[in-house]
């Protein structure tokens, strides 16, 4: 698997990052000094009570929330120095997002949802899109719009379409919500199987202490404070 | 446009609605154009298709009723004549009278007493030019009342007697009646009102409403200039149409159910894509955490309204220019014209791409992060 990023992969940094909401009184810190790092090829899954903090971490690793305090890097590049239209073509080019049901774009079909990634990023996929449907075996239902697919199905879309950038981090936020406990396993093991294949760093939060198995290794998130499990 | 012609096809229900509520505006506007480019044709074709640059009105004349109130003499014709940058100045009689045909069918008439040989007078298209006294021009839309060459017209209570001899060869109408051109003199005769064979004043062969006029080159004169020399109240033929009975009230009410209507269609391409867009909320902040950018989003949400807005003013106004020309020729004052149609047709385009880009100000709105946690 090449990549087009001359960057050297080093995977995925936070250090003694903070974000807090509110002041004075009211403040809540949603991260309290959180260190993290994920190497390329490893998949670390993120458990924890609803509320600790997990889905900020996530916002945070990928650029879509900027912490309070504390440096946030992705290779050799460090998001917190960023503006934000930097940012956003960042995002773009080295970060994949996995979401909840797969968040699909109802009006397109499966291989339409990777080809907008395509048209976004405004360069073909390393990996030919069709080639990605294939490798999450959804070839047969490539050109279903989401209303036709199941739980299952979406997700593995949702997980293509992450692929479609070759991203350097991935950041997979409760990627089983909707599953029953077979697809659930499937949907992880997929996961795993590609984070080690292409060799991106792997974040996934989710309280589906079921699928940890797969995972390399796994924190516990509690009050913002992330520590082994 | 990746996305936005894709949606189209996948919500063609929601769009086709839509498309068929600009589509009926559009028809709308069309039929509003034309009845109001019709009621200008009735209303002032006399001087709209005359030379006439400007109209001299007797000083102090009401302006709302004026052509038919206005009294001038030669004095003020050659006043206005010896000026260097008009090119002619004739007297000009306007008089809306009631007729009867010689089958006692009732003729409303505009009597327009002109000089004969003059350059108001105008080229007839069927028949022959006005030869004499007590003849008459009509103008060609005349002929849907049923009259025809060598009828003989009689004016009410006045009693002269009008020859038929010639028809204009385009409408010409004032006050939303047939114009009848006569000579000047006849008219004279008719508006001072004595019977056959009264005594006639003595100025009356000197009288007429307005002193028509026309520039050298058809260049507007110096109007103040020559009023101040003439004594007269002098208007560009444009703002006279003002003057012409009832015009600006029709003109105004027309351009209120416009305004309205170019108003109603902003507003309703607008709400339709602010709730479009906030239906979408979700896939857009999707979009947003993958890299999209706001101008990418926002192309794309424009070029589907203007897909959408093209079509449907492009539908409209098909329908619309086949109802006109089913209306057209009968009896309800309609004429179908190029420019305003168009200038609608572009507005109902640009407010429409107005409104939907108070929707995409939403678009710039949404939060990649929304992307993340509970779905719906």
């Amino acid at each position: 698997m090449t990549t087009t990023t001359s960057t050297t992969r080093t995977g995925l940094g936070l250090h003694d990052v903070t974000l807090t909401f509110g002041d004075g009184d009211t403040q809540v810190a949603a991260l309290d000094h959180v260190d993290l790092a994920v190497a390329p090829g490893e998949i670390v899954a993120v458990v924890g009570p609803s509320g600790a903090g997990k889905s900020s971490l996530l916002a945070v690793a990928g650029g879509l929330t900027r912490p309070t305090s504390g440096r946030v890097t992705v290779d050799d590049a460090e998001l917190t120095q960023l503006s934000g239209r930097a940012l956003a073509r960042f995002r773009r080019d080295h970060l994949g997002f996995v979401f909840q049901s797969g968040n699909l774009v109802p009006a397109l079909t499966a291989i339409d949802q990777l080809r907008l990634v395509e048209k976004i990023t405004g360069r073909p996929a390393a990996t030919p899109p069709a080639e990605l449907l294939e490798a999450v075996g959804m070839t047969p239902h490539a050109h279903r719009r989401p209303g036709r697919l199941s739980g299952g199905e979406r997700q593995r879309v949702g997980i293509a379409r992450a692929l479609v950038a070759s991203p350097s981090v991935l950041l997979v936020d409760e990627p089983t919500a909707a599953l029953d406990r077979r697809r659930s396993h499937e949907i992880v093991e997929l996961l795993a199987r590609q984070t080690h294949d292409r060799g991106f760093a792997t974040v996934m939060v989710t309280h589906d202490h079921d699928v940890l198995e797969h995972c390399d290794r796994v924190l516990e998130m509690v009050d913002g404070r992330l520590s082994p499990a | 446009m990746f996305v936005a012609l894709r949606e189209l096809a996948f919500a063609r229900t929601r769009f086709g609605l839509m498309g068929a509520v600009v589509a009926l505006i559009s028809v709308l506007m069309v039929l509003l154009s034309g009845l109001s480019s019709g009621l200008v044709v009735d209303g002032v074709s006399g001087l709209l298709r005359s030379p006439i640059t400007a109209v001299a009105f007797a000083e102090g004349t009401r302006t709302d009723s004026a052509f038919t109130r206005s009294l001038v003499s030669s004095a003020e014709r050659d006043a206005w004549a010896a000026r260097d940058d008009v090119a002619d100045a004739e007297l000009l009689g306007t008089a809306i009278v009631n007729a009867r045909n010689d089958d006692g069918t009732p003729v409303d008439l505009t009597l327009f007493g002109v000089e004969r040989g003059g350059f108001v007078e105008p080229a007839t298209g069927e028949g022959r030019a006005l030869a004499g006294e007590g003849e008459v021009v009509l103008s060609s839309s005349a002929r849907d009342e049923g009259v025809e060459i060598g009828d003989v017209l009689t004016v009410d209570r006045v009693g002269t007697e009008l020859e038929v001899v010639g028809f204009t060869t385009d409408q010409r109408t004032f006050g939303h009646v047939d114009i009848g051109f006569l000579d000047l003199r006849t008219w004279q005769e008719v508006h001072v009102g004595v019977p056959d064979g009264g005594p006639l004043p003595a100025d009356t062969y000197d009288t007429a409403s307005v002193v028509a006029l026309r520039g050298v080159d058809g260049a507007l004169p110096d109007l103040a200039a020559g009023d101040a020399a003439a004594g007269t109240a002098a208007r560009t033929v444009e703002d006279a149409f003002d003057s012409s009975p009832g015009y600006s009230a029709e003109i105004m009410t027309m351009q209120l159910i416009q305004g309205f209507l170019y108003a109603i269609s902003a507003l309703v391409v607008g709400a339709f894509f602010t709730l479009w867009t906030v239906q979408r909320t979700r896939e857009l902040a999707v979009m947003r955490a993958i890299g999209a950018s706001t101008r990418y989003l926002v192309t794309d949400g424009l070029a589907q309204a203007a897909i959408l807005l093209v079509a449907s003013v492009g539908v409209g106004l098909g329908i619309g220019l086949g109802l006109g020309a089913l209306v057209t020729g009968t009896g309800m004052p309609f004429a179908l014209e190029t420019g305003p149609i168009v200038t609608g047709a572009v507005l109902l385009l640009g407010l429409g791409l107005a409104g939907a880009g108070v929707a995409t100000v939403r678009i710039a709105r949404v939060d990649p992060v929304t992307a993340l946690g509970e779905n719906r």
